[in-house]
């Protein structure tokens, strides 16, 4: 196959759902690649020497190393080139905020669009998962146990490094299905489920035990599990699945969730299908207050439940919102109206306490404060109320008090965080290790699964240095 | 997989499991709860510990049958399993240093009292129980609860045994006789406990309720199951389910309770027609 180098400032187009159709299904927006889309957008890449993309990828994927190989049809090549550093690339691909991080560096994005790194690396996974038949070698085990708590990307990343270094890991997890918050938060239009899944399996396949409706704290603490269950290490990847409410008026009212609540019921619960056995309120008139992914996938999930109006209620400008610049947009296609720079005062009830509207005051913004955002400022005198049935509270998650309360000797800090060291995952306590959203807060799945995997490699030096 | 190795019909209603659960049974204490799901499709739904036997590794649980997911748990026999059985959640109730108490169940609280009754009594303390019914067809656990209690109280709504009133009825008049108490524990319906504490509030006698609110996770992530205590937000599944009562914004409670009471209805005529379906079928 001869390639050219394609020179076209525009990324090859994604084939999306359209978006009439797809705010009334929960399958995927974004369809994928074909192999024909693949190579022509692959070849849009430079190949450039100093690969300024890699620097931008937190977990430093070999990227043109892989769209090289996809340039050439070499695509199950191209996936185990990622493989070397991401172990989820079918994930990563679909939800990195690529904008910020791989894309941001390409130098193709000084004139005209970056490469479509997401999209490749997307691609590969997928094409990688239909056609070629996994096999998994399975290292023998020597002999040391390993004990992961939280099944999310961090713990998921954490338990295939360690496998295949011989560890034998289980894997305790609260909930009764494993995958964390990319089973319980992140919506099936955006990350299928049975993509997780097949992810999951994997690791099983290669020896993994996964162990659910462990909740660590209640049902066995850290200290039992390397006291009296003969682990010889744990590494904690318990997410930051905590939600915080504003503290105003009327939240406790009939209609009022947390995001979480309302993800958790939809997707971990599947209460949008007919015959879920969850329940979930199905909203004419739906605010969710905050800017993040979280809050642009609770709006179009309400969208998808039927609610004619979906608000985003964000207290700054667009330009500082946190989500991923693709759900904006799509959630803009799909007829979310964003409503920037305004914060809610108080929630109103009904006679019956069910919510029946949302006060709220126009911000504008003022000086840059600690983190760089220009600072909102309510404007006097603005007060107005939208009328609503459902308010979400999407302002953000804290880490679980569960653990830190039943393990007094690990440290953390004022956020409720684990203390830990960036680079090894190192606690206060020996033994124990930490990474994910558990020690930084909520933050993205590549950061989390980037910190299990160094935590995997200080585990293995940790273990070995005790042998030794 | 979670296997029923008793399974007992308390009355027409209430129906009793025991269940194998090693690792909920060797931390299970009076007050904390569990949450299961009967099958792979179904609900998460919270249900107390109402007995454990940690060497058997078995935990106990005494529900009612009031809606789908109940409704199809009673279907169960022994020697079936369950999906998912987590625990224990939540915080044990705190009995440390009571010498005198009041264990006052409504309805099915009786059975979800029984723990710290039985908890009390192996403590050496006196414990009064007072169990309150519709009818005395309904009437449930009466022996157990006979056998540790110093004295037993049951009153029925229409007097058809036992003391015809409530059970606040007999509470007060026990106040009024003199009877202190360190404690007094309410565990049923909300209103019943709202009441309780109406009682108990002007004798200032510290009462610890057990709520119930709708919970999902049961681990703190959702916050579906707040409650208002002491004019603070509190998510019962990790803060409770035990609360003092003279705090609890009862109202709140019983209108968050009802938020999905049309959805269940349906789902509930939809179990029904399917179980007549399969019994037509036969
Ligand atoms: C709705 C939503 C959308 C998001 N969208 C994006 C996105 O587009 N891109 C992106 O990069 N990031 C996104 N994020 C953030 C990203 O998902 C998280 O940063 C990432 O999942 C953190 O991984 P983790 O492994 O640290 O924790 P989690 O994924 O939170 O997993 C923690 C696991 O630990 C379990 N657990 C907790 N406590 C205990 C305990 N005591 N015992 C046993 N198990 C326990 C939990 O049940 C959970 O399964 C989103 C988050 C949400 C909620
Ligand atoms: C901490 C706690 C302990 C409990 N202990 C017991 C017990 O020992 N025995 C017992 O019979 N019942 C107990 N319950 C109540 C029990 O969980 C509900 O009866 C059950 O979930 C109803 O499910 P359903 O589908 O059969 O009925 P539904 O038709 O779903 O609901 C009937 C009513 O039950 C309540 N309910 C529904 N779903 C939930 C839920 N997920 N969590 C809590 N309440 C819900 C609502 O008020 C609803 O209106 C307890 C609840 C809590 C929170
Ligand atoms: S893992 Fe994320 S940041 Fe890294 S290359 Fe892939 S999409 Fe980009
Ligand atoms: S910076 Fe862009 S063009 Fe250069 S190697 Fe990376 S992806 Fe290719
Ligand atoms: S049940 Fe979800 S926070 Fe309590």
């Amino acid at each position: 196959m001869q390639n050219k180098r394609n020179m076209s400032p525009k990324k090859v187009d994604i084939p999306v759902q359209d978006p009439i159709v797809r705010s009334g299904n929960f399958e995927e927006v974004a369809l994928g690649y074909t192999e024909e889309m693949a190579i022509e957008e692959a070849n849009r890449c430079l190949n450039c020497k100093h690969k300024p993309c890699v620097s931008g990828c937190p977990v430093n994927v070999k990227i043109p190393e892989f769209v090289m190989l996809i340039t050439e049809g070499k695509f199950e090549e191209a996936y185990e080139k990622i493989l070397e550093t991401n172990s989820l690339p079918a994930v990563c691909g679909r939800v990195c905020p690529q904008e910020s991080q791989c894309e941001a560096k390409c130098v193709r994005g000084i004139k005209g669009e970056s490469v479509g790194i997401g999209r490749l690396e997307r691609f590969a996974a997928d094409w990688s998962m239909k056609n070629a038949e996994k096999k998994y070698d399975t290292v023998p085990f020597n002999g040391k146990k390993v004990a992961i708590i939280g099944s999310g990307p961090a713990g998921l990343a954490c338990a295939g490094d360690l496998v295949k270094l011989g560890y034998d890991v289980t894997i305790f997890e609260a909930f009764h299905l494993a995958g964390g918050v990319l089973v319980y938060g992140i919506p099936e239009f955006r990350l299928p489920k049975d993509l997780v899944q097949k992810e999951i399996d994997g690791l099983v396949a290669q020896g993994v035990k996964i162990r659910t409706n462990m909740v660590i704290g209640k049902v066995l603490t850290i200290d039992e599990l390397l006291e009296e269950e003969g682990f010889s290490a744990v590494f904690v990847g318990s997410g930051a699945g905590l939600p915080m409410f504003m503290n105003i008026p009327g939240e406790n009212l009939n209609g009022v969730y947390s995001a979480n609540e309302f993800l958790t019921r939809i997707n971990l619960m599947k209460a949008y299908k007919e015959d879920a056995k969850t329940p979930i309120m199905r909203g004419e008139a739906v605010a969710v207050v905050g800017g993040g992914n979280v809050a642009m996938d609770a709006a179009r999930s309400a969208k998808r439940l039927g609610a004619k109006d979906v608000y985003i209620i964000y207290r700054r400008s667009e330009a500082e919102m946190p989500a991923r610049l693709e759900e904006v947009h799509h959630a803009k296609e799909e007829g979310i109206i964003f409503k920037v720079l305004t914060n809610p005062v108080q929630i109103i009830g009904d006679d019956n306490g069910w919510v029946k509207g949302m006060e709220c005051v126009s911000m504008e913004l003022g000086e840059p404060d600690q983190s760089g955002r220009r600072r909102p400022i309510k404007i006097e005198g603005s007060e107005h109320v939208i009328d609503l049935d459902t308010v979400i509270m999407s302002i953000g998650t804290s880490p679980n008090p569960l653990i830190r309360s039943t393990t007094p000797d690990l440290a953390t800090n004022k956020w409720g965080c684990i203390e830990a060291d960036a680079e090894t995952g190192t606690t206060s306590k020996e033994g124990v290790f930490a990474g994910g959203d558990a020690v930084t807060g909520a933050a993205t799945v590549i950061l989390a699964m980037g910190a299990g995997k160094k935590a995997a490699k200080a585990i293995d030096e940790y273990i070995k240095s005790k042998e030794a | 997989m979670y296997k029923i190795v008793r399974k007992e019909i308390l009355n027409s209603q209430v129906k009793l499991l025991e269940i194998e659960a090693p690792y909920v049974a060797r931390k299970a204490e009076p007050g904390q709860f569990i949450i299961l799901r009967v099958d792979e499709s179904g609900e998460r739904i919270p249900f107390t510990i109402a007995d454990y036997d940690r060497e058997k590794g078995t935990v106990t649980i005494i529900f009612q049958e009031v809606g789908a997911s109940t409704l199809a748990l009673g279907l169960l026999n022994e020697g079936d399993s369950l999906a998912d059985f987590v625990g224990p959640l939540g915080v044990a109730s705190e009995l440390e240093g009571v010498k005198k108490a009041a264990v006052i169940g409504g309805g099915l609280g009786s059975a979800i009292a029984y723990p710290q009754a039985k908890k009390l009594n192996q403590m050496g303390a006196s414990v009064d129980v007072i169990m309150g019914y519709r009818n005395k067809d309904i009437i449930i656990l009466e022996k157990e609860m006979a056998e540790v209690s110093d004295r037993l109280f049951v009153t029925t709504d229409d007097g058809s045994n036992g003391t015809k009133g409530f059970v606040s009825d007999i509470l007060q008049k026990l106040l009024d006789e003199g009877t202190e108490y360190d404690v007094v524990i309410a565990i049923g319906p909300a209103i019943m406990m709202k009441v309780v504490c109406d009682v108990t509030r002007p004798h200032g006698i510290r009462t610890i309720v057990s709520l119930n609110p709708i919970m999902i996770d049961g681990t703190g992530m959702c916050g579906g199951c707040r409650v208002t205590v002491g004019g603070e937000t509190k998510f019962a599944c990790v803060d409770g389910p035990d609360f003092d009562g003279h705090q609890v914004d009862f109202d709140e409670l019983m209108r968050r309770l009802s938020m999905y009471k049309d959805k269940e209805r349906t789902a509930v005529e939809r179990h029904k027609c399917r179980l007549e379906d399969q019994v037509n079928a036969k």
